[in-house]
């Protein structure tokens, strides 16, 4: 891993600057790289999909990576819109395998979704959660079945809930970070 | 140990197959695509895969014509057919075919894992049971080690310690001493008795058909060849290969196996992928390797690969202490299996017994119980219902009295003690019979 390079976090849309700060800072503590954050801006009206009403997650993802500036060995873009895949009905975040991008979007994370209480703490507990876990797989992780991973798949809300933000041992292992 | 899952996905959408191809690598399957169903068949011609999720709607071959020639390919493969459009006719239609199951794009996440999860729970099930199966069968085969001698203790010993280990294996033996039993007994208390042992006699197959068997091939690698084979390394993954009759194999088998050992991957007859498979070798010979080593008709690099602990197994004639044991162990072998009563050995014909070189060693005394149980008066094994007939028997180191009298005892039980039919056959009168008989205290019921 180069010392010299940065993870850089890419806001599309409004988040408070509080808000993004504390991403930073969770992302940090696991991966030991500067984080950069910077407002991106794109038409996402262009990544639309009027049939489904959501917004196209692999065709963001490669407008991301054409953005990807050679300082950042990871780049994460933060979105609050609802993302989907083809097969897919929703995703909570997306990342290439050992690639250079990641986006995630706190769209679903948010209890009001499912009829709860509105709870920002929580939100951004998922949110830093999903971050780290698809900075994990741009780092080269798969998915891990140590329970309180971060690394581990989450399919549902819930399951995000019940895992940690921190990379097991044998992921930091892994991608030789201690 | 087990081999992680392989999914292969066909779709003709780009977007479909690279969404799911990112979503299973991230959970660590091994995952390959196919745009439509010719390029998927000709994949699946060169390797297997576990699971393999196919589109319904495909130009040229569909998804369920599809799933009918892969079952040709493949009969274990699980299909799973995902369509865009939710048709309840093409559901039946692709589960009356066998598809595992049948889903409609897009799927909810949870669906997708539950579905590949529960997939790979049936393959993982279907494993184990086959693993299980072979279980019971090497358990019950280790019982049959029978014998209390110091000879067989010491090879038991050597079981026990070299069972936990990975090294390989040579048993030497005479034929007929249990060799294949001993490697049972390795396998079945190894880590690796999960999995199978599976045993090729190297000796009855030809040069062509040993490669085959061993390393598989692909469909038209020969004639015949119909379908693709698993070879038997490959069936071996997770558990023991067993390689009877070792010394029996080609030159080119030997420099193909000694390949296979240092890299634990080949490839199947007329295959062009490598295969990788963990497996332990155990071999077993009646000759001696060093000899053939020095001769250069076994070569030394494969020797020393496969050399790594050899067990000695005793013949027969070098621990005669266990042949009650083994006499009483084949008779309620045979009873049982012929739903006879349990039936005695007569001493004179066991102290025979113990006497006899056994040149096929416990093999030769199985044959020998099972053949006088079915000849026999169903009550006892006398000595004329064993075939130790003067030119297979043993040079002794007796006295000449007691080879008399024990030749007389002989004698006088074939003809139930008549002593004028002992002495015509002794050709002797019967006064000379009587005086042997004194001499030697025989009696009838010794």
């Amino acid at each position: 891993m180069n010392d010299s390079q940065n993870i850089t976090l890419i806001s599309f849309g409004y988040f408070e600057k509080d808000f993004l700060e504390k991403v930073a800072g969770a992302v940090k503590q696991e991966f030991p790289f500067p984080v950069n954050i910077k407002e991106g801006r794109i038409d996402l009206s262009e990544f639309y999909d009027p049939g489904r009403r959501q917004y196209d997650g692999i065709r963001l993802l490669k407008e991301l990576d054409s953005m990807h500036h050679p300082e950042s060995i990871k780049t994460l873009g933060l979105f609050n819109v609802d993302l989907f895949i083809p097969i897919l009905t929703y995703i909570f975040g997306q990342a290439y395998l050992r690639g250079r991008c990641g986006i995630v979007s706190t769209y679903r994370l948010k209890n009001e979704l499912y009829g709860m209480r509105q709870d920002e703490d929580l939100l951004h507990n998922r949110f830093r959660k999903v971050c780290i876990h698809e900075l994990g797989h741009a780092f080269g992780l798969i998915h891990c079945h140590t329970p309180t991973c971060v690394m581990k798949s989450s399919t549902y809300v819930e399951d995000i809930d019940l895992k940690s933000h921190n990379l097991c041992i044998s992921c930091r292992n892994e991608i030789g970070i201690k | 140990m087990a081999a992680k899952i392989s999914i292969l996905i066909v779709d003709d959408e780009e977007s479909v197959r690279d969404s799911l191809y990112n979503w299973f690598i991230e959970d660590g399957y091994i995952v390959e695509c196919a745009e439509n169903a010719k390029e998927a068949l000709s994949i699946l011609e060169s390797r297997n895969f576990d699971i393999i999720l196919a589109d319904l709607k495909m130009p040229g071959m569909d998804g369920l014509e599809m799933q009918r020639r892969i079952r040709s390919l493949n009969k274990d493969a699980i299909v799973i057919i995902m369509t865009a459009f939710a048709s309840v006719d093409s559901a039946v239609r692709a589960l009356k075919d066998g598809a595992y199951d049948y889903v409609t794009k897009p799927f909810d996440p949870d669906d997708l894992s539950h579905l590949i999860r529960n997939a790979t729970k049936q393959i993982t099930l279907r494993a184990e049971n086959e693993a299980l199966k072979k279980k019971v069968i090497s358990l019950e085969n280790v019982d049959d080690i029978i014998g209390n001698s110091t000879a067989m203790m010491k090879v038991l010993k050597e079981v026990e310690s070299v069972a936990q280990s990975n090294s390989s294996v040579i048993i030497i033996g005479e034929s007929g001493t249990g060799k294949e039993l001993i490697a049972r007994a390795i396998h079945s208390n190894s880590p690796r008795k999960y999995f199978p042992m599976v045993s090729v006699h190297c000796g009855a197959l030809t040069e062509s058909l040993l490669e085959s068997e061993l390393f598989g091939h692909e469909k038209g690698a020969f004639t015949g060849a119909m379908y693709n084979r698993k070879g038997r390394f490959e069936m071996a993954d997770g558990g023991t290969i067993f390689l009877d009759e070792i010394a029996t194999i080609s030159t080119k088998m030997q420099i193909e196996l000694l390949r296979v050992l240092e890299t634990k991957s080949f490839m199947r007859v007329g295959g062009n992928k490598e295969i990788s498979s963990d497996f332990r070798v155990i071999c077993a010979t009646n000759r001696d390797l060093k000899k053939m080593v020095e001769n250069g008709t076994f070569r030394e690099d494969l020797y020393y690969r496969l050399n790594v602990v050899s067990i000695t197994v005793p013949p027969l004639r070098e621990r005669i202490e266990d042949i009650p044991l083994l006499v009483d162990y084949f008779i309620k072998k045979y009873c049982t299996s012929m739903s006879r009563d349990l039936i005695t050995i007569d001493p004179a014909a066991l102290a025979r017994l113990e006497e006899f070189e056994f040149p096929g060693n416990v093999r030769e005394l199985e044959n020998m119980i099972e053949r006088a149980i079915v000849i026999g008066n169903g009550k006892e094994i006398h000595l004329k219902d064993l075939p130790l007939g003067k030119d297979t028997m043993s040079i002794s180191v007796e006295s000449l009295d007691d080879h008399e009298k024990k030749h007389i005892f002989q004698i006088l039980t074939k003809y139930n003690w008549n002593i004028s039919r002992s002495a015509k056959a002794l050709k002797v009168d019967r006064v000379t019979l009587y005086n042997k008989i004194k001499k030697y205290d025989l009696k009838q019921f010794e």
